[in-house]
């Protein structure tokens, strides 16, 4: 049974699943997983399977996420929510260093590195190619940040392909999802049939190995892989949304001017929800602070968004005043520059920023609207 | 080796100053002022790159190296108090500790460019980046064309770097032009803005390289007016600021299109930013 598992595909059931779960704790990580909590499903810790959503769903579309319950027990019958893994691996408020003065000498303190081990439990297509996205920003580039490089380095990455498209999904035309290909240690595809309720298992790393060899399990059979198959067709086959990827940069660039962004600025709030929904937004500010005795200073980093005024001033104004240039700002830096800057585009499909938009405002529609609209393919060549 | 400096220093957080004492310190203007750093290492740098300044407990500027590259051991900076941190810069003196992370950036291609005529035009504290540049030329005079600096100003009062425009002027084959947008009856120099000051320099357009550094109308303009003359776009370098909270690539702010401003600048050529700077609030 402790057999290793050689790209193989094993079969748990629920109660394996919770064994699953006991061995990863038992090899030293905090086990992060989906948790119902203000209407919503969100990460939080888990001990159990007892904690994640069992037989919830949500319902999205722009501006709309509802609960409700499915007619079974699947455990990831949700789609994504408003949380997205980057609030462990780039943390929304962090202490950067502290700085104390001493007569006439100032000593500066980094934040000492997190040796935390953290499990994703749960972690969707999409929000895979989300974390490489940040790893290419945060680690791999001229700098590396030395807190997220130290968690996403122990971080173990149990993945779930999805059993159903969300609303405001669209991760089929970033070619990000539904199908989780690599960056897992363990990918799990749901199985639901009647009162059978199966996990498929594959793993991708030794360290998924020896955790299935851990615990029991049995192989997988022909119909059970078919089944598994299916579940992911199907997923693919029902995207909320679609959205044609492969000329944005030129189509966006070309496009600085087109009237859909001051339509589009007439809706916007600028509130920044997509950018804090979005799992692959990484900007951020520093706040210096010091202490009543102005003897002790720190330095903070806290999420940030291009939608603020702030974030773009400088000595005189800011750069971005009007709403039609932050909304532009985000969405050509998502979908256009993100490649000039980093070989892939900011954005993988998972509707988050459609969702949680309160007014609505849905990425794909726009994009819709200017490709519809060209005002660079009008010009004669 | 690394090994060993690990093991003697464990590496910075990159979001981490080193403070660092401040050995000079001097008024240039009313609002402006230059001040020295004696880092504990030499902290060799290239003309046009940029430090990140902290004012404990107060925060931290991109501030660019107006002192010369020859001597790493010192690092000038010269900076006009505009806003919180840059104010309690301006209130240090020697003995005093400041932050210090850096150097940063890409700075100007000069190096490169031995054998061209050099223009320099600079508007307001634009000069103080452009200064190592001048240094380098002074050193390495033999190796270019001709050379020349406009440099613009609001009024006489706001000038930096006087003693050295003076000597400047004096020295030969150096074309200096200075200009004031407004001047009483004293002031025997140029009044207006610098870019009309370009036909009054010798220079080869097809041999010249240029760098530029100032308010961003200015660039705009400037950079059009070169271009007439037929300096290649690609030869037209041009230092942007934008908001910057880390200099390391991380934060997102400095953003202009496709470039970050602190590692793929501050220094970039006009071929790549002409569309950019055609765009309002990108």
């Amino acid at each position: 049974m402790a057999a290793q598992m050689d790209g193989a595909t094993a079969i748990l059931t629920v109660e394996g699943l919770e064994a699953l779960l006991q061995a990863i704790q038992a090899h030293g990580y905090r086990t992060i997983g989906p948790i119902l909590q203000d209407q919503a499903i969100l990460y939080g810790d888990v001990s159990s399977t007892n904690d994640l959503p069992r037989g919830w769903t949500d319902e999205q579309d722009g501006g709309r996420y509802r609960l409700m319950r499915r007619g079974d027990d699947a455990l990831f019958g949700y789609s994504v929510g408003p949380h997205s893994w980057k609030k462990y691996l780039h943390a929304p408020k962090l202490r950067l260093w502290t700085a104390e003065r001493r007569g006439d000498d100032i000593s500066v303190a980094p934040e000492p590195q997190p040796d935390d081990r953290l499990a994703f439990i749960g972690v969707r297509a999409c929000e895979i190619r989300a974390i490489e996205i940040q790893d290419r920003t945060l680690v791999g580039d001229l700098y590396a940040d030395p807190h997220y490089k130290a968690l996403r380095e122990r971080a173990l990455i149990v993945a779930v392909n999805c059993g159903q498209a969300g609303g405001t999904c669209f991760c089929a035309s970033m070619q990000a999802g539904p199908r989780v290909k690599q960056g897992f240690d363990i990918a799990l595809t749901e199985l639901l049939d009647g009162d059978e309720h199966l996990f498929l298992v594959e793993t991708g790393s030794d360290e998924g190995r020896v955790l299935m060899a851990s615990i029991a399990h049995r192989a997988a059979s022909e119909d059970e892989i078919e089944a598994a198959e299916g579940v992911i067709e199907r997923t693919e086959s029902s995207m909320g949304r679609d959205m044609r990827s492969d000329d944005l940069n030129e189509l966006l660039m070309s496009n600085l001017e087109h009237p859909r962004w001051d339509e589009v600025a007439t809706r916007c709030l600028t509130c920044a929800n997509c950018t804090l929904v979005c799992p692959t937004c990484f900007c951020t500010s520093v706040e210096d602070v010091s202490d009543l005795t102005g003897e002790r200073a720190e330095r903070w980093r806290r999420w940030d968004s291009c939608f603020t005024m702030d974030f773009s001033y400088i000595h005189g104004g800011s750069v971005r005043a009007s709403a039609k240039s932050r909304y532009r700002q985000w969405m050509t830096h998502k979908l256009a520059t993100w490649i000039d800057q980093f070989g892939s585009s900011g954005c993988v499909g998972c509707g988050r920023c459609i969702t949680w938009c309160p007014v609505g405002i849905d990425i794909t529609e726009e994009v819709r609207a200017i490709r519809g609209c060209d005002a660079s393919a009008e010009e004669p060549q | 080796m690394p090994q060993t400096l690990e093991a003697c220093a464990p590496p910075l957080h990159p979001m981490a100053p080193r403070m660092t004492p401040v050995t000079r310190f001097i008024r240039e203007s009313e609002e402006v002022f230059t001040f020295d750093l004696a880092p504990e290492r030499a902290m060799p740098f290239a003309p046009g790159q940029f430090n990140m300044l902290y004012a404990f407990g107060v925060g931290e500027i991109p501030i660019s190296i107006s002192g010369d590259s020859k001597a790493p051991e010192r690092l000038t900076h010269t900076i006009r108090a505009v806003g919180p941190v840059s104010a309690a810069l301006g209130r240090l003196k020697a003995g005093d500790r400041i932050g210090l992370r850096g150097p940063f950036g890409a700075g100007w291609p000069i190096d490169a460019y031995r054998g061209f005529d050099v223009l320099l035009i600079a508007g307001g504290i634009g000069l103080a980046p452009l200064r190592p540049v001048i240094y380098w030329l002074l050193r390495h005079r033999a190796a270019y064309g001709r050379v020349g600096v406009l440099y613009g100003a609001r009024a006489p009062d706001d000038l930096i770097f006087r003693g050295e425009l003076d000597e400047w002027r004096r020295t030969p084959d150096f074309q200096l032009r200075v200009a004031v947008e407004r001047a009483g009856p004293e002031w025997m120099g140029d009044v207006g803005y610098v870019t009309p000051l370009l036909s009054k320099l010798r220079f080869d357009p097809a041999d010249t390289v240029a760098m530029i550094c100032g308010p961003e109308v200015m660039i705009r303009a400037t950079a059009l007016t070169l271009e007439d003359a037929g300096v290649a776009d690609s030869r037209i370098f041009v230092s942007m600021e934008r908001n910057m909270k880390c200099a390391i690539g991380h934060c997102g702010h400095c953003q202009f299109g496709p470039l970050f401003i602190c590692k793929d600048g501050p220094v970039h050529s006009y071929d790549r930013l002409r569309n950019l700077l055609a765009c309002r609030e990108l």
